[in-house]
């Protein structure tokens, strides 16, 4: 992506190495390249469209919106709210290990991603949940973005 | 009738380079789309019907759609190797002279220097497949999570679309489950992914079914009774670019055309086949077609709303996917083997809907949580 040169660069969220949860490595796209080794620094990337104004999930160089390819990167802030989410306890592949919570974050920005919820008692995962970003390490240059509740003193 | 002179090319692209290491499959389908939609002074908002072989990422032009955030009226994915777009410049001047679409994209792009072929994995896998969205089951909970917050949906109502059906199967005896079941047997069922049991989920099986179109020449002089063909209408249902809703399907897409087409509206309706891989598809699906308003779909089906013959919208009457049969996990075309049924005076006797004139059939493919094509059909008896 042309107008990626100057990457954001801003706060990190935790980069786990061994997260002790699946964590397949993605497959990266060429043009996803610089999103992919943010992530391993533990910085979450947006593609914003300059036309319209639109935060774009997940990534892409045009927009789907109002198909310019005028698209730039952000940095997300990493706090969100849990806007659905599962308890997957029959898991296939990578996660046949279950249970597992599969849910949707809607960003600070705006796009809700899928993603888990990790670091967190199973039965008490809500819509509306307060969720801040952590990145659980999949290879050497990437890693997932991944959500765990807010926990405030005293909670 | 034929399709001369009722459709045009205004715009052609052929992308520059030759060697591509540095963009993904999608990207390169998204790069020759604009192109092409540029050089015929159109826009990719104009875009209404995709065309597109097996070199599109996915299954099917649905990751194409999704990944350009097109508003498809008709999409067609036929694949015939190398000879694809002419195939599909055929059927697109089909699908133009019937007023199916208007603005037809053609798209064939790859990265046969790579190595592969074959399928290409769809620009969505890292972002979704990655965190455990497969098995299905678990993205259609993420939709029924959502539905009970925002409509108090419960998963008593869910329960009851399993039990409507399974009231059906013990009619049918080719049926996979033929035991009536209680909303207590669904939610004594155990936890797959919350909030979905067991019960709420289609049975695995093998098996198939075929239908045969034909002329209204040749239906003229065949001794069955016939089926005509009133209504189609299809659309895709994106994440659209991370602004998703898991609260509805693509058939509040695909279900206005069908019925214009037709010329009838959802009152007409005697009986229904919608698809039921899972409960909550048949709850959002109710919503979208216009059987209830969004998100009385749980109310709808409370005491027998949609059990044979007498409740309000008699569906699945075979037992659907939810009892009956959901051969190779698509149930497409047993959802329209039981309308033709039924629209036959030949459903099970116990579950035939008197004077069955009108049928609908509405199917999804894909996922509720993310992504889906969806198509609605109305059907009626010869002589409707």
């Amino acid at each position: 992506m042309s107008e990626s040169a100057a990457a954001p660069t801003g706060p990190r969220a935790d980069v786990i190495d061994e997260p002790g949860m699946p964590t397949p490595v993605p497959e990266v796209a060429p043009e996803l390249a610089e999103f992919w080794a943010a992530t391993s620094q533990g910085r979450l990337l947006l593609r914003r469209c300059t036309a319209c104004g639109e935060a774009i999930w997940y990534p892409r160089p045009i927009c789907p919106f109002c198909h310019s390819t005028a698209t730039v990167w952000e940095q997300a802030s990493g706090s969100g709210h849990i806007y659905t989410f599962s308890v997957v306890r029959r898991g296939i592949g990578a996660y046949a290990d279950a249970p597992y919570v599969l849910a949707y974050v809607q960003l600070a920005e705006g796009p809700r991603v899928m993603t888990n919820i990790v670091d967190c008692d199973l039965d008490s995962v809500r819509i509306g949940q307060e969720v801040e970003l952590v990145f659980h390490r999949a290879s050497e240059s990437t890693a997932l973005p991944r959500f765990r509740p807010v926990t405030r003193s005293g909670a | 009738m034929s399709i001369r002179g009722k459709a045009y090319i205004v715009g052609a692209f052929e992308h520059p380079k030759r060697k591509l290491p540095d963009i993904s499959v999608a990207q390169l389908h998204g790069e020759v789309a604009l192109g092409a939609i540029q050089d015929a002074g159109l826009s990719l908002s104009d875009v209404d019907g995709l065309f597109t072989g097996r070199d599109a990422p996915g299954v099917g032009g649905l990751s194409v759609a999704d990944y350009l955030g097109l508003r498809l009226t008709y999409m067609d994915s036929t694949e015939c190797g190398g000879a694809s777009p002419l195939y599909h410049v055929g059927h697109a001047a089909a699908a133009i002279a019937m007023g199916k679409c208007n603005v037809a994209l053609i798209t064939l792009a790859g990265k046969a220097r790579g190595g592969g072929g074959g399928g290409v994995a769809p620009p969505e896998d890292p972002f979704e497949t990655i965190f455990g969205a497969r098995p299905p089951l678990a993205s259609y909970a993420l939709a029924a999570t959502r539905h009970m917050y925002e409509y108090g949906t419960t998963s008593a109502q869910l329960a009851e679309v399993k039990v409507a059906a399974s009231l059906h199967a013990q009619h049918n005896p080719n049926a996979y489950l033929q035991k009536p079941m209680t909303v207590d047997d669904v939610l004594n069922s155990p936890m797959v992914a919350d909030p979905l049991h067991r019960g709420d989920c289609c049975v695995v099986t093998d098996g198939g079914g075929a239908i045969v179109v034909v002329s209204p020449e040749i239906a003229r002089d065949l001794p069955r009774w016939s089926v005509k063909v009133l209504g189609h209408g299809e659309a895709p249902k994106t994440s659209d670019g991370g602004k998703v809703d898991v609260t509805f399907t693509g058939a509040a897409y695909a279900a206005p055309p069908a019925f214009a087409e037709a010329g009838v509206t959802p009152a007409d309706i005697n009986y229904a086949s919608i698809y039921d891989s899972f409960t909550i598809a048949v709850i959002e699906q109710l919503e979208g077609l216009g059987f209830c308003e969004r998100g009385q779909g749980g109310r709808f089906v409370e005491n027998g709303g949609l059990v044979a013959p007498f409740g309000a919208l008699p569906f699945n009457t075979d037992g659907g996917g939810l009892c009956n049969n959901h051969p190779s996990n698509r149930g497409g075309i047993t959802k329209i083997i039981e309308a033709v049924r039924q629209l036959r005076g030949e459903a099970a006797p116990a579950v035939q809907v008197r004077d069955c004139e009108l049928a609908l059939v509405s199917g999804i493919g894909g996922d509720l949580a993310a992504r889906m094509r969806s198509a609605v059909l109305v059907l009626g008896q010869e002589d409707a």
